[in-house]
């Protein structure tokens, strides 16, 4: 009894350190401004205000960057799923020349960092006219080995039998997919989901160098700017990182089963 | 069965086009053209013209080993993996057995929290982060002072700068790694410890002698992702320090980011990038070695 309270007090301790950070970037952001620098810092705000929110909407446009930062992840996440999924579907189950030869490549192409080929795909998307919009801020999604995995993966576990059975009842090879895989994949599709929705908001590298025009930022981008500029105003920039943060933490929470067992589906089992 | 066959190859190849297609025209295409490109010295002016792109053979390599900021670049980067390697490793294990501990209540609430950094945008938690590490009014040395130590100079100082950020990056991702050892830990019999224990074995022996050895790929596993992941620090100085106090932060990722499109040479941005990858590479190939060698795998 003594040690279950030792343990569990130790792990609330920890797990508490842990989320300090984001709890006091909430309260800092309700400070008026000018109040959180001071020693020792202030825990609550004296006053709670909405000041520092009012002025990050009203004069510095976020609504815009949350917009754009929903639009090109809600896109990329749908532009996602249609290219993986029937991709990962068809590694698994569908015989064809040259399958499994092609998946190794693939695998051994996930070893190679996107980083590496950003400054030709740059060049790429500027020859075809996709600097600087959307678009090209999207492009790297498509490609996403990891998904078709993960979603390969899910699919070895479904009984040929199955298939076969519809085969013989003379369903075409596209109804199969859509009539029977696709509803005994739901859970894997929510999870794949929710990592492209939450990497494509989170990601920065990308949109920074592709994005030129500032009212196309996406949340990240502009809050780098922002931050970078208003480097003294902390109470401005912590409503700035609660705007650009919750939607995927509540997210996240909201949904956290599927994403830690996909977690371990793609890590551990690959 | 003929038909039905001839119909699979085909919807096969329908089915994963678009993605290999994708995949070829978006990522492997730009891979292999950054090799190509650190051939050439494609500037400012071969991005106006390609006229005047010229083939340079390894002038950018040699160039790029002449350059002071390069090797300052390559050594922060060496540090981040040295230090910031085991530093996570070791921080995601314990984190995973004290959430593994069979004494625990409320569990699935603990690996939530733990685990939460991971997912909060990067550039908004590096934001807060600053400001956490901040000098005078920062918590870190709020904290520090009640101690007795401090004020640390986190972000302003060349030999504190690499330690905060490594902090910070030790909490963002650790819940991601814990989640990986928390899986490997619960294959571990309970009998087998429970067995050293009554032979008398402490904790630190438990640990070393029982626990290791079963999740030795485990820990390879993560070691070697999050060794890749420090070689591609790019946003945490690009937010908390620009590369400073006396490009005491910049990372190799951050350097080809500068020379690739703050000044337009994109030649020698793919040179650093092809160079990045073989030292991924190496350290990689190295662990699997050495991992051999200990009989982990």
């Amino acid at each position: 009894m003594m040690r279950r309270w030792t343990v569990t007090l130790l792990a609330a301790f920890v797990a508490l350190v842990t989320i300090a950070p984001l709890l006091w970037m909430v309260s800092v952001s309700f400070m008026a401004p000018g109040e959180a620098a001071r020693f020792p810092p202030p825990l609550l705000p004296e006053n709670a205000t909405l000041e520092n929110y009012r002025q990050l909407f009203g004069t510095y446009g976020a609504l815009r960057f949350l917009a754009n930062s929903l639009l090109v992840s809600t896109l990329a996440t749908t532009l996602a799923l249609l290219f993986t999924v029937p991709a990962g579907y068809a590694f698994a189950k569908l015989r064809f020349r040259g399958r499994d030869a092609t998946f190794r490549l693939l695998v051994a192409a996930l070893v190679v960092p996107a980083q590496i080929g950003m400054l030709p795909l740059f060049l790429e998307l500027k020859a075809m006219g996709l600097v600087n919009s959307y678009a090209g801020a999207l492009v790297p999604w498509l490609a996403g080995i990891f998904g078709i995995f993960l979603v390969r993966q899910y699919c070895l576990s479904i009984p040929d039998e199955m298939l076969e059975a519809a085969r013989i009842d003379g369903a075409g090879e596209g109804a199969i997919l859509r009539r029977i895989v696709l509803p005994v994949l739901t859970p894997i599709i929510v999870t794949l989901a929710l990592f492209v929705f939450l990497s494509s908001w989170n990601d920065f590298m990308w949109p920074l160098i592709i994005l030129a025009d500032q009212r196309l930022y996406t949340l990240p981008v502009a809050l780098a700017a922002l931050s970078r500029e208003h480097v003294q105003d902390n109470e401005l920039m912590m409503a700035g990182a609660v705007v650009t943060t919750l939607p995927v933490l509540i997210l996240f929470l909201a949904l956290q089963r599927f994403y830690l067992n996909g977690l371990l589906a793609g890590s551990v089992k690959g | 069965m003929n038909a039905g066959r001839h119909g699979q190859a085909r919807a096969g190849w329908v089915m994963t086009g678009p993605a290999l297609t994708a995949i070829l025209v978006f990522f492997i295409l730009p891979a292999a053209a950054s090799l190509a490109l650190s051939f050439t010295d494609f500037d400012i002016y071969a991005l106006a013209d390609t006229g005047n792109l010229r083939f340079v053979g390894l002038q950018n390599y040699e160039r790029l080993l002449e350059n002071p900021l390069f090797w300052k670049a390559t050594t922060n980067s060496l540090l981040f993996v040295a230090i910031g390697t085991p530093f996570i490793v070791v921080l995601s294990l314990f984190a995973a057995m004290l959430v593994n501990s069979r004494w625990l209540a409320w569990r699935p609430l603990w690996r939530v929290a733990l685990f939460a950094p991971y997912v909060t945008t990067l550039v908004a938690t590096a934001v807060v982060w600053r400001y956490l590490l901040h000098t005078r009014y920062g918590l870190v040395n709020y904290l520090l002072s009640l101690v007795g130590a401090g004020p640390v100079d986190w972000l302003g100082s060349p030999t504190a700068s690499l330690p905060a950020i490594l902090l910070f990056v030790g909490w963002k991702s650790f819940g991601y790694n814990m989640i990986i050892f928390l899986a490997a830990l619960q294959t571990v019999p309970r009998e087998l410890e429970e067995a050293a224990r009554i032979d008398g074995a402490g904790w630190f022996a438990r640990l070393r002698h029982v626990t290791l050895p079963a999740i030795a790929p485990t820990v390879l596993l993560v070691s070697v992702l999050t060794v890749a992941a420090m070689f591609q620090l790019f946003t945490e100085p690009y937010v908390m320090t620009q590369g400073g106090p006396a490009q005491s932060t910049v990372t190799i990722l951050y350097f080809m980011y500068e020379e690739g499109f703050k000044w337009w040479n994109l030649g020698s941005g793919a040179a650093v990038a092809f160079l990045l990858f073989l030292c991924i590479l190496a350290v990689t190939l190295m662990q699997l070695r050495l991992a051999k060698r200990g009989g982990a795998i």
